[in-house]
């Protein structure tokens, strides 16, 4: 005998984070078809790497085993975290970083639910400082997989024909290389790294995770404020940098289709527990992690800024949190 | 406040929308018959409980009265049945505590026609007479809560009463007995209403129906009085509507400032189903002795809307709707704001407004597997109120009840389960909540 409610909403924190996995599926067949099949071997070392560590830590925090595990959250956190990591990093990378991911990010900060930071982005920071020329090694389109299971096991060496510059960093080394005379529209129309609109392959790529992302807003997973704050402030900035200075700064849907834009609008920026609870909040943070992505982008270091801005972004949530409360039924108007 | 500015479409924010489950709207009220043995609690209202007025072995007529009231928030019962008293003892409430209740064994030969009547004419009696009259017919709000009618309808020294709300949202899922009402009862609805609108003084009366019950606000219009001081307003299909908070905010756009009552504001609210009953209680001169009662769930072979004689216990009730399969749960009331059933021997009593028998499958605890807090903000987002029950949980989970109350506003929390309905880690956030409340309320008076 319980208490009322008697009856509630049919879903739960599984079916949520079975229904991220499968919305990952379209822009990951989309990956596989451009670039191959290694990184399917990554998601398959980042996925044991954390279910490892999040089995090892459940132990060690005396937490019942077979109801976390089954969860599916650290399948997500290893899923997106291989997204967003070069596929052709070698194996104990990705592994560390998975590892780093589960065991440090979430579970030294109480396991699902309490990490105040997003644990794939983290570990992505992580080993972008660490280890700066791995987390380059992209994969020029149409490589064999043997040549690409070769580097991922690290019994080969690449020679440099195998690996590419993404969109977001050729653009950016093209613009260097040329100085005071380079210009966006003649570095695109240079380089094989430029498709129709955006990085060529990733274009396709971006468009399978927006399509999975429109999925899971339409199975209500998550709601539209996120990823519409997300992507109007990026498109509105981008379109504003680019009006005043077409000649350095690429087109709004340049941004869009480039680099990880769609996967941080629909499976970064979303993640729940990272993100504000309040609506207002929701649009808030979603513009400031489009602000601080692009402003790294266009004058940072990096040739993306997503992770940074997702972690910089983290850190005010209970801030956000405390100032965007709801106004309370009876307490605010006459 | 802007009187009357009602009906732009618009309700109040957040909420949820549970599966309706409202197969029984369409099936006519039926009686059901009486039971061996009737059992009336002493207590059916909130307020002390009634007197009794009968002893053991005492022979009682339908509609006499059994008990009388105790102070000004007790109201007096009536005989359910022609029968002879058998005890007045404690049994099992459907709560769980035994209650003093007369327990009466119904006479099979009787015909049960009521023979105990006081005729009133409510067009004859003062406002005040009007309040005494209702309140010799023992009634109380139908809806769930149970509060006494004519302390509802007694305005307050120095208070003005600008509109009488009648609720007809009916908002949980499976009732239908309020629907029911409206359609086949319509001309008794505004006899009550005209009687209400003249105890509590209100120029004019506004009839709130969800739309998702077109045929009810049709039914209503057609016998509406051509002065235009009663009007029948549909308002949006959504949980929990019917709570008056959000009924006065979708007919009127205001605010009922938090701790206080709708009379605050110049309204009082009635529920469908006691308007109806009172539109034909008075003039008869009949004591409440029956009401209708949804029986619905996948569990219920003929599951309906019956008039059902008050005290009939749950277990005739179930008898003959017929229970089938693996009953897991009765519940008393709608599955959002419900009440489970402790003893199947408790009876029907005047706030019970449905008997709900559900299955494992259709239960919420059937499902929960507890997870923690994922802080995605489904909670907030269902909450009328615009609490946050996920903050309120983890200080509940923290046992800071103190702060709940200061700091999170939980004294504004009506408990009306959409935080916990919508969770997707099955977390049993009002279920918390209201043990909150209670340590709280237990300190303050220790």
């Amino acid at each position: 005998m319980f208490t009322s409610p008697h009856i509630t909403r049919a879903t739960s924190v599984r079916a949520l984070m079975v229904k991220v996995l499968v919305a990952l599926v379209p822009g990951i067949a989309a990956y596989v078809w451009f670039f191959g099949a290694g990184i399917l071997v990554s998601i398959a070392i980042a996925s044991a790497a954390a279910l490892a560590g999040e089995a090892a830590m459940l132990r060690a925090r005396a937490k019942p085993l077979g109801l976390f595990l089954g969860d599916g959250s650290a399948l997500v956190t290893a899923w997106l975290l291989a997204l967003s990591f070069p596929p052709l990093a070698p194996w104990w990378l990705v592994a560390a970083a998975s590892l780093f991911a589960i065991v440090v990010v979430k579970h030294l900060y109480g396991g699902l639910g309490q990490n105040p930071f997003n644990p794939a982005m983290a570990a992505f920071c992580a080993m972008i400082v660490a280890f700066p020329a791995l987390m380059s090694q992209w994969p020029a389109p149409g490589l064999p997989f043997d040549v690409q299971l070769g580097l991922i096991l690290g019994t080969s060496r690449p020679p440099d024909a195998v690996t590419a510059a993404t969109a977001l960093d050729a653009l950016r080394t093209g613009l260097r290389e040329a100085g005071a005379k380079g210009s966006v529209p003649a570095v695109l129309a240079s380089g094989p790294a430029f498709g129709a609109f955006g990085g060529h392959g990733w274009e396709w790529v971006s468009a399978g995770y927006a399509l999975g992302g429109l999925w899971l807003l339409q199975q209500r997973v998550f709601t539209w404020h996120v990823p519409v704050a997300f992507l109007a402030a990026f498109a509105l900035i981008a379109t504003g940098f680019h009006l005043a200075d077409p000649v350095r700064h690429a087109s709004a849907l340049f941004h869009l289709a480039s680099g990880a834009t769609m996967l941080a609008a629909f499976f970064i920026t979303t993640d729940p527990v990272t993100g504000s609870t309040t609506a207002r909040g929701k649009l808030i943070l979603g513009a400031a992690v489009a602000l601080i992505a692009y402003l790294i982008r266009a004058f940072g270091a990096y040739p993306d800024g997503i992770a940074f801005a997702v972690l910089l972004m983290d850190m005010w949530v209970p801030l956000i949190d405390r100032t965007t409360r709801p106004p309370v039924f009876g307490h605010t108007r006459k | 406040m802007k009187l009357l500015s009602y009906f732009r479409g618009e309700t109040f924010a957040r909420g949820i929308h549970p599966a309706a489950h409202k197969e029984m709207a369409s099936r006519p009220i039926r009686r059901l018959s009486f039971a061996p043995r009737l059992v009336v609690p002493l207590s059916q209202h909130i307020g002390k409980p009634s007197k009794p007025l009968v002893r053991a072995g005492e022979e009682v007529v339908r509609g006499q009265p059994i008990a009388e009231a105790d102070g000004w928030l007790s109201v007096p019962q009536h005989a359910p049945a022609t029968g002879v008293v058998e005890a007045i003892e404690l049994r099992p409430s459907a709560r769980g505590p035994w209650m003093q209740s007369i327990v009466l064994r119904v006479h099979e030969g009787s015909g049960q026609e009521v023979l105990w009547r006081n005729p009133r004419d409510p067009d004859a009696l003062a406002p005040a007479e009007l309040v005494a009259a209702i309140r010799d017919t023992g009634m109380v709000g139908l809806g769930g809560a149970a509060f006494p009618s004519h302390a509802k309808l007694a305005v307050p020294k120095g208070a003005t009463v600008q509109a009488l709300v009648v609720n007809g949202c009916e908002c949980e899922p499976y009732l239908t007995c309020d629907h029911r009402l409206m359609v086949e009862r319509a001309a008794d609805l505004i006899a009550g209403t005209r009687t209400a609108m003249r105890a509590c003084g209100a120029p004019l009366a506004v009839i709130g129906v969800e739309d998702n019950k077109p045929d009810a606000a049709e039914a209503i219009r057609a016998v509406l009085p051509d002065d235009g001081s009663i009007a029948v307003e549909q308002v949006p299909t959504k949980y929990p509507q019917g709570s008056e908070k959000m009924l006065i905010i979708a007919l009127f756009g205001v605010e009922v400032p938090s701790g206080a009552l709708p009379i605050s504001l110049g309204l009082v609210v009635n529920n469908v189903g006691t308007l109806v009953a009172l539109g034909r209680l008075l003039p008869a001169g009949e004591g409440l002795i029956e009401r209708v009662v949804t029986v619905a769930g996948a569990g219920v072979e003929r599951p309906g809307n019956y008039l059902v004689p008050l005290g009939t216990p749950l277990a005739f009730v179930l008898e003959c709707a017929g229970a089938r399969g693996c009953v897991c749960e009765l519940v008393l009331g709608g599955p959002m704001m419900g009440q489970a059933v402790a003893s199947l021997d408790a009876p029907v009593t005047k706030g019970v407004s449905g008997v709900l028998v559900l299955r494992a499958e259709d239960l919420a605890s059937g499902r929960r597997r507890v997870y923690p807090c994922i802080k995605c903000g489904e909670c907030v987002e269902s909450c009328p109120m615009g609490l946050n029950p996920s903050a309120l949980g983890m200080l509940a989970a923290r046992r800071e009840y103190k702060r709940m109350a200061s700091e999170f506003h939980l004294g504004d929390c009506f408990e009306c389960g959409c935080c916990s309905y919508a969770c997707p880690s099955g977390i049993p956030l009002v279920q918390s909540f209201r043990v909150a409340k209670q340590v709280l309320r237990e300190r303050a008076t220790a």
